[in-house]
Order: structure tokens, then C-alpha cells, then sequence
């Protein structure tokens, strides 16, 4: 990670600088290089290079970043750089970068709004660590980054120079600043005049810059131009073929643009085929893929970030499926207009993050207490209230398991990967339905924004909800026939004959009648705890990836399992004695925690969300407070659960963790 | 004979209902509460327009008015405070075929559930909307509701209501896409049946505010009413709600109104001086909301999963 507060001396690279400063000066659109500089020639891959000037390097893995002011395109291009990445069999994850503000000040550290794209011979789970290579619309953004410990040294720069010859002094001398201490600090920043070339083509380069840099970037990991025009040819599919005709000229431009002036030129393999057919879309495109998939005809959301955009893609294509997307007034109408569907036969989903989740509990109590399906699907952002909107955490854990007053055990389970995004909802429609019951479904921002191809589902007529039953109900059964074993009862729907009941947030008997005493509560209360054991019953233990025993196992849940599970691989391969296990289900716990733990001798969680770190001030084992995971799993198991966690609002990077893994095992090697 | 067939008369004798079959549990408001007039009143129509009652859904909130499905022979949902409106949306969003009645009260309605009155008359769905307005919150003991008269003594305003009370017609009338608007008194059963019935038969939401009697916390409330018949203004119009000899009897002041006139509709709805009842405003070609959200219920297996795949496609690499 760079640091600034180490002054590394390294002499302004020429390595890779091409530009001429004597014609930049003069504003002329720079010319090719007669002889583009290679790096280090053992590192040239001959068999790669494709007729361009420079030799493509084969190389295994990189980490990009596109970072720009707000609305200058730099996330477009880069899921485009993405997608087309992954067309071409490279394993991809991306992750946006996103300012809280539509419109921030530009060129504001504050304001960085852009992508990660990491690329790689393997399948990719996770943004990694630092940076390799970073395309840069102005020099102010890159310091939010670089607070970020976004680069190291050595990170190279690619950065719009026409704020050295700004009309303001002060932006001029910002720029030259920033230059000076990027380049003493270990970056390698080569100036490039990106909206000056842009300005050939285009009169609003700001517009279309984000093509050009697409090109560029297309050139120097060696992308499949033609994979690479119909990809911004689909991007801009709603637009004029001007408009596409008009990127399309952009990105090859900038293309020619890196080939004649860029030294960098990269080859990633594909990684082995997987078989089959893939497909590439963000966590929140596929909880919406996953919300037609399961058969669910009705999403009622009303607008929260990052949450949103689920429901954006819904309203684009939910229609296809015979689905609706309905825009409440409010939280509450949103959770409220779902319910009214679930209990007509018509099982639901409502799409919320943090403070949606808030206003909604009271409604999901009443979906607890009466029994009624539905799907809630939460994007986690940073809290507590208003928090970090746009930045992940996993923050809700608690929340959702206990945010209601009173006893209302329901269903939470936590995706950990996009495909699982799609997947759990189907699983969360079909276990609302079977066990009666609201299902939480927990994702969070990373997933949200982050990119990643993964297989294509076949969807299948078994995952559609059934047809709403109208048959004749038997009017010997009462509307909650609670099994005594497992408080599991079929359910009238309205338009059954004989079915009439009247469901009731008051305490009530299976005759769905309003009853306030001691033996129809304590009842009904046994009765919708036992489900959560029936359904505990059907789930398997968790798997250990690594070793089934050993020194330290690390739990954790949700969108973490990918920079986790790296970061355990890279202390396995130094040998360490560690394991990891990843939980999907959180109400209820899969079962066999305790075993399993048993056979470490420490487990600690890592989760992205607040817990005191013991050697703080006032910290002590009395007063410490656990991350969200490790205070259920201690009550859960009686384990003396260790924790790490962090709200630093963005990713967990796997080098991060692999840092808190061998400290731990210091600790643990100092006890022994 | 008569162009009648037996299967059709067959039909008719199988599934007649009665009262008995819209008739609940037993209503147990307090003696002489006028929400025991407007159940009475929900059970006639239903029965006089033989809707089925397991298509009939009654939703509500949280109130004395909202224990009403809970005395209901149809289905129920009595839900939370304020919100039996969104639930109520919901139902019908998917299953337009579904009859809804939704029970509120002036509390419910008119003050924690006031966004959700708002949207729901702007959405327009399709059902029957009952506010049952006593001026004073009961289930809770006594304290001031949106439309307690000023000086009204209530636990939470022991010297007297300080505000003005909240207007709900001109409210309801100010919103776009209102499409029926009545008013009625429970002590005038006819009236009441009359008005729910046009309400019921309305395509739209057909929002009725009743204003009754709380016996035991606003007594003074409906009183000063039966005191003083000339505030009320019996509504009259061919396209009004229909009105026989005891209800013109009951009430001496008539006015002829047209209630396709909104502008009309409003300035008696502005007029604090006098409580205006019948049909204020009626249009029975306001869009509803449920002819877009319904769609493609009737999609097919094959139409669903082809649908998918298409979805599917677009990110297929």
C-alpha cells in the first residue's frame, strides 16, 4: 500500500513516457513514436504480440482503475473494459467507485467517482489488493484513492495533462503539485493529453472521452477490437446510430492512440474453459434476474441507494415475465403494498437498504406473526442511519435477525457471490412460501456494483411460483393448523371457497381468532420459533475451505467469502495451519458450528462492520463490543469467537485479511 | 320459458347469500357506537349485490372501526396502524378480482396512514374506502384526532383541542385522479346503505367518510349535530345517491348537486358551516391502477420462461 508519509526517492520515470513536450506545449495532436520503449525485455512474451509495434507482456493478473469527476463516463467504460474482458474468457470482477453526490465539485478528492476492474487467467472473486494501472481524468480524484491505499508504488498513472496548461493558476499549480508528490511517492505517472486527441472527433470530449480511454485500455491488454464495437454498440442500444457510430470512432481512436504512444501492452489468457454459457452482470441485476427466475410477479420498492437499481433493471425487463414493479409512496407502502400480494396468493418482494429496512420492521413483524411469505431483499450500505449510502457494510446482520419488538424468528440468509444473488432469491420465494414466513435476503453495495461472469442459469419451470390456489377449502381445517412439531401450516388463499379467515397482528389462535391468553401466545410463539428448527433440520453443515482442522479457522458471511478465501489461500501456501467457512443461512445457523470449531484452535470472524478493537482505549474483555457475526456465534456456540472487522466503506481486500491472519497467528503462537 | 334455463336458475339457488353468510364474529363495539350501523349496512349490500364471499377481502387498520373483518364472514386482514390502505393496494394489484372493503378510522386514516390516503386516491384502485370518522381516537382512550373540533376535551388536549381540525374532503378532493367522493352520518341507515352501495358499485376507489357517534368519548361530537339538523345538507342530484321519502324526511335542508362539478364539489366541501351529505363528486372514467399493474398475469409457463431467457441473453457473453 502506498504511503506518503514514506519518501521514497525515485527519479521521474521516462521509461514509459512517450509524449513529446515540445509538441504537447504546441496543442498538436501528438504524434506516433518512432520507437516505443518496452519494459523489462525478459518479461516480453513474443508468442503474444499481435502485429503491434510493442510485444504484448503475458502477464496472469491486473488491477485497473478508471477515476473521474461524476458523470464523466469513467464507469461505463470501464464495465464495458469489463465485459468485454470477460467475452474474451478472462475471469472479472469489478467494483464501482461512487461519490455519495450526483453532482460533486469537480476535481475533489471528495468527488472521486469511477471502477475497478481486476482481471485474471483465473476466476476472480474478489477487487484484490493495489492497483496496477490507473487511467486518471484529473489529478485531485487519484488523492481520495490514495487515502484509500488503493496503490503502492510502482502503480502506474495514465493521467489527463490539460490541467498543466489551465487558464485558472491555481488548477495549473494543484496539477504540478500533485504530479510532483505522486511521482516522489512511487507512482508512475505519465501525462497524457486524453481530451485534446478527444477533441478531434468530438466538440464535448468530457462526454466522450470515457470511449477513448476504453480504447485505450482495449489496446494495451490486447482486447478483440470487434468484441469491443459491438459491446459500445450494445451499451448505447437505446441511443442514435450517430451517437454509437460517434464512440465507436472514439474508442478507436484511443486504441490507435496507446498503440502509437504507450509501451504497455499486455496479454491475460483466458482461463480454462468452464464449459457451458456465462453470463456478466452486477449483484443487483441479478437479485432482479433472480426475482423473475423465481416466478414472483411483484416488486414494490421505493427509491434508496444502493438498493435502486435492482429495481431500475426490473422496470426495464420485468415485463417480459408478466411482472410489475410498483413505486410506493414510502418505505412502509412499499413493504405494505408486497404483504397485500402475499396474502392474496401472490408472493412478493420489496428491495430496500439500511434505513428502508428500518421503517419496514413493524410491517415485517406483522409478516412474522401472521404468517405471511414474502421476500425482502436487503443491499447493505454503510450505517447507522443515513450512514454511508453509497458504501458497503454488513452492518444489518443484527437488524435483520432482531429488529422487531417482541419474538418475530423469520428467515435471513446472506448471498456471497453475484450468481448467488439470482439464486437465493428463487431459494427465498420457495422457502417464504413453504414455511409461511418472511426471508430476509442479505447483499450488500460490493455486490451491488461489482461485475463478475459467472454461469448462465437455465431457468426452469419448478422455480415459478405455482398457479394461486382456488380449490375448496376444507373447512375442517383451520387457518393455521400448526403441525405441533414443526408449526407448519397450509394457508387459504382469498378465492378458496370455505378459506374465509381474518388474519390478525394480534395474538390469535390457529382459528385465527384474536386471543390474549397466556396459552394461545405462548402457542403461537412456540409454534413460529419451531419452523426456523424445522427448516435447520434440512440444511447441511457448512464446508471448510482448507483443511477440516487446524490453527485458526475464519468465519465469515456475505460478499466477503471471495477476498477471505484468497486471503486463506495465500497463508495456506506459506504453510500456515488455517481454514475458513463461509455462512449462508443466519436464521436459522447451519447446524454443526460447534463441531466444526471445535477442531480450531482459535475461529474469529472478519466482517465489514463495527466492533471495538480489544487494545483501543476503555477496551476491555468486559466492555468490548464483537462484530455482528461473532456476537451471534458466541451466544450460538458458547466459542470464545474472536473478531476482526473494519467499517472502512469499502471491500475487504484479501491482503488486508492475509495481515490480520498472521497476526492472529502470532498471537497464538506466543500463547503456546 | 322466458328465455330462462334451469342450469341458470340452478346457479342462482346453489350460491344465493344471505346476511349470515357476510356475518363474522359478534361485533363487540361499545352499545350504541356507530360503527355497529355501518357493518350492518356493509352485510346488506354485499348481500343485495351477491358478491361471492371468498372473493370479498376486508382490510384495515388499527382502531375501533378496524376490528370490522374481524366481524366479517369474508376474508380478513386487519393489519397495522395506518396502513390497511398499502395492503389493501396490494391485494388488488395482482387479484382485480378480488371485492375490497377497507375500514379506517379519522385517526388511521387522516393521520398516521395520511400518506397512504393521499396515494391510494391517486392510484384509484377499484374498492370500497370507509372512513369511519368519530373525531377522537377510542381504542386508545380519549385522545385528539385530525378532525377533533376545536375545544374538544380529550386526554391529550385536557383544556381543549388547540388546532383546527384537518378538512378530509377538501383534501381528498385536491388530489388528482379522485374519482368518487361521498359523505354520510351513521344515524341515517338508509342513507348509509345507499351511499355504500354507490361507493361499492363505483369503478374506483369509492371513498365514503362517515361521520358517527363515539357514545362513550365524543358524544358532544355527534350531539351538537343531532342539536342543530340545519348544519346538515342533504345532497341531491339524478346522478347523486338515490334518496327515498325517510331520508329527505330526516334531513329538511336539501341542495340539488351535480356531483360531476368538482369545483361545486369543493366549495361545499369548504363550507365549514354546514356538513354536506350524499354523492360530493363522482367520475367514473378515472384511470385505475390496477389495469397496469395486473398485467401479464395471464402469461403462460412457456411465455414466463421465454421471457427469461431473453432477459438472460442480453448478458450472455
Amino acid at each position: 500500500m502506498l504511503n506518503f508519509d514514506e519518501k521514497v526517492d525515485l527519479s521521474l520515470d521516462s521509461v514509459l513516457l512517450i509524449y513529446r513536450e515540445d509538441e504537447k506545449r504546441d496543442g498538436k495532436r501528438p504524434n506516433r513514436l518512432n520507437r516505443p520503449i518496452m519494459m523489462g525485455q525478459s518479461m516480453v512474451d513474443e508468442a503474444t504480440a499481435a502485429g503491434n509495434t510493442t510485444p504484448a507482456i503475458t502477464i496472469h493478473e491486473h488491477i485497473v482503475e478508471i477515476v473521474s469527476d461524476s458523470g464523466e463516463g469513467a464507469q461505463k467504460a470501464g464495465q464495458t473494459f469489463g465485459a468485454v474482458s470477460a467475452r474474451m474468457g478472462n475471469g472479472v470482477w469489478t467494483v464501482e467507485i461512487i461519490p455519495a453526490e450526483i453532482q460533486p465539485p469537480a476535481r475533489s478528492p471528495a468527488g472521486a467517482s469511477g471502477i475497478r476492474i481486476r482481471l485474471a487467467s483465473k476466476y476472480v472473486t474478489n477487487m484484490g489488493d493495489e492497483a496496477d494501472l490507473v487511467v486518471a481524468f484529473n489529478e485531485q480524484v487519484l488523492y481520495s484513492r490514495i487515502a484509500n491505499g488503493a496503490y503502492k508504488e510502482g502503480t502506474v498513472v495514465l493521467l489527463e495533462s490539460k490541467w498543466r496548461d489551465d487558464p485558472v493558476e491555481e488548477i495549473r499549480a494543484q496539477y504540478a503539485k500533485a504530479v510532483m508528490e505522486f511521482r516522489a511517492n512511487g507512482l508512475v505517472v505519465h501525462e497524457l493529453p486524453i481530451e485534446l486527441a478527444c477533441l478531434e472527433l468530438t466538440s464535448s470530449p468530457r462526454k466522450g472521452k470515457n470511449m477513448f480511454v476504453l480504447g485505450m485500455l482495449c489496446h494495451i491488454f490486447s482486447r478483440d477490437a470487434d468484441t469491443a464495437r459491438a459491446q459500445i454498440a450494445d451499451t448505447f442500444r437505446r441511443k442514435s446510430d450517430e451517437v454509437i457510430a460517434l464512440n465507436i470512432r472514439l474508442f478507436d481512436s484511443g486504441m490507435a492512440f496507446a498503440r502509437d504512444h504507450l509501451a504497455l501492452h499486455f496479454h491475460i489468457p483466458p482461463h480454462p474453459d468452464q464449459g457451458g454459457r456465462w453470463i456478466v452482470t452486477n449483484g443487483n441485476q441479478a437479485v432482479g434476474l433472480g426475482v423473475m427466475a423465481s416466478g414472483m410477479e411483484l416488486v414494490s420498492m421505493y427509491p434508496i441507494t444502493p438498493a435502486t437499481s435492482a429495481s431500475h433493471y426490473l422496470a426495464d425487463v420485468f415485463h417480459q415475465v408478466g411482472g410489475f414493479v410498483h413505486q410506493a409512496e414510502d418505505e412502509i407502502a412499499a413493504i405494505g403494498f408486497a404483504l397485500g400480494a402475499s396474502f392474496s396468493g401472490k408472493t412478493a418482494c420489496t428491495i430496500t437498504s439500511g434505513p428502508g429496512l428500518a421503517l419496514k420492521t413493524e410491517s415485517l413483524a406483522l409478516a412474522v406473526m401472521a404468517e405471511i411469505p414474502l421476500v425482502l431483499a436487503v443491499v447493505q450500505r454503510g450505517g447507522p442511519s443515513t450512514g454511508l449510502p453509497t458504501k458497503v457494510e454488513q452492518g444489518d446482520l443484527l437488524a435483520a435477525l432482531y429488529g422487531e419488538p417482541g419474538d418475530a424468528p423469520k428467515v435471513v440468509i446472506a448471498a456471497a457471490t453475484i450468481a448467488e444473488c439470482l439464486h437465493f432469491v428463487i431459494l427465498a420465494r420457495r422457502l417464504a412460501e413453504a414455511f409461511r414466513t418472511p426471508v430476509l435476503l442479505l447483499t450488500d453495495a460490493n455486490l451491488a456494483t461489482g461485475v463478475q461472469p459467472y454461469p448462465r442459469p437455465e431457468p426452469s419451470a419448478e422455480w415459478l411460483a405455482p398457479p394461486v390456489d382456488q380449490s375448496t377449502w376444507d373447512e375442517e381445517v383451520p387457518p393455521y393448523a400448526w403441525d405441533e412439531r414443526t408449526g407448519l401450516s397450509p394457508r387459504p388463499i382469498p378465492g378458496m371457497r370455505g378459506g374465509e379467515y381474518v388474519l390478525t397482528g394480534l395474538a390469535h389462535t390457529e382459528q385465527s381468532k384474536v386471543a390474549y391468553d397466556s396459552d394461545s401466545n405462548q402457542r403461537g410463539c412456540n409454534l413460529r420459533s419451531r419452523k426456523l428448527a424445522a427448516l435447520a433440520g434440512t440444511l447441511k453443515p457448512p464446508k471448510v475451505h482448507g483443511d477440516e482442522s487446524g490453527d485458526l479457522l475464519v468465519v465469515g458471511w456475505g460478499s466477503t467469502v471471495g477476498a477471505i478465501e484468497e486471503a486463506i489461500d495465500r497463508a495456506r501456501a506459506q504453510d500456515h495451519k488455517v481454514s475458513s467457512l463461509h455462512l449462508r443461512f443466519l436464521s436459522p445457523m447451519e447446524p454443526g458450528l460447534k463441531e466444526i470449531f471445535g477442531r480450531f484452535r482459535m475461529v474469529m470472524t472478519v466482517e465489514i462492520n463495527y466492533s471495538d478493537d480489544p487494545d483501543a482505549p476503555l477496551i476491555t474483555d468486559d466492555t468490548r463490543r464483537y462484530a455482528q457475526l461473532a456476537w451471534l456465534l458466541r451466544a450460538h456456540t458458547l466459542v470464545d469467537v474472536d473478531c476482526w472487522s473494519v467499517v472502512y466503506g469499502h471491500p475487504l481486500q484479501p491482503g488486508m485479511i492475509h495481515r490480520v491472519l498472521l497476526k492472529h497467528l502470532d498471537a497464538l503462537e506466543a500463547i503456546h | 320459458m322466458f328465455g330462462l334455463t334451469a342450469d341458470w336458475s340452478h346457479e342462482i339457488f346453489e350460491r344465493y347469500f344471505t346476511l349470515g353468510d357476510y356475518a363474522g364474529g359478534e361485533a363487540r363495539w361499545c352499545p350504541g357506537c356507530g360503527d355497529h350501523g355501518v357493518l350492518t349496512a356493509v352485510h346488506k349490500v354485499l348481500r343485495d349485490e351477491q358478491v361471492v364471499p371468498e372473493m370479498t377481502v376486508a382490510v384495515s387498520g388499527i382502531g375501533c372501526s378496524s376490528r370490522l373483518p374481524h366481524y366479517m364472514g369474508t376474508f380478513g386482514f386487519h393489519g397495522l396502524h395506518g396502513r390497511a390502505l398499502p395492503v389493501a393496494c396490494g391485494i388488488k394489484s395482482r387479484r382485480p378480482e378480488l371485492d375490497v372493503w377497507v375500514a379506517t378510522g379519522d385517526g388511521d386514516c387522516f393521520s398516521i396512514g395520511t400518506a397512504h390516503w393521499i396515494h391510494a386516491i391517486r392510484y384509484n384502485m377499484d374498492m370500497t374506502m370507509m372512513v369511519f370518522d368519530n373525531a377522537i381516537y377510542g381504542l386508545t382512550k380519549a385522545q385528539t384526532s385530525p378532525t377533533s373540533p376545536t375545544g374538544m376535551h380529550t386526554n391529550t388536549h385536557p383544556f381543549g383541542a388547540i388546532l383546527d381540525p384537518l378538512d378530509p374532503l377538501t383534501v381528498t378532493l385536491g388530489v388528482t385522479n379522485v374519482s368518487f367522493v361521498a359523505q354520510v352520518v351513521d344515524w341515517s341507515p338508509p342513507l348509509l346503505y345507499e351511499v355504500l352501495k354507490a361507493a361499492h358499485r363505483h369503478k374506483g376507489l369509492g371513498f365514503v367518510r362517515i361521520v358517527q357517534r363515539c357514545p362513550v368519548y365524543a358524544n358532544n361530537y355527534v350531539k351538537d349535530l343531532l342539536g342543530h339538523p340545519d348544519r346538515i345538507l342533504l345532497l341531491e342530484h339524478e346522478n347523486g345517491i338515490p334518496i327515498d321519502n325517510s331520508v329527505a324526511r330526516q334531513f329538511r335542508n336539501h341542495r340539488s348537486h351535480d356531483p360531476s362539478d368538482i369545483s361545486a364539489a369543493t366549495d361545499l366541501a369548504r363550507d365549514q358551516s354546514v356538513i354536506p351529505v350524499g354523492l360530493l363528486y363522482h367520475n367514473p372514467n378515472a384511470p385505475c391502477y390496477e389495469e397496469l399493474s395486473s398485467r401479464g398475469s395471464d402469461m403462460t409457463v412457456e411465455q414466463k420462461l421465454a421471457g427469461m431467457n431473453a432477459a438472460l441473453d442480453t448478458f450472455t457473453i
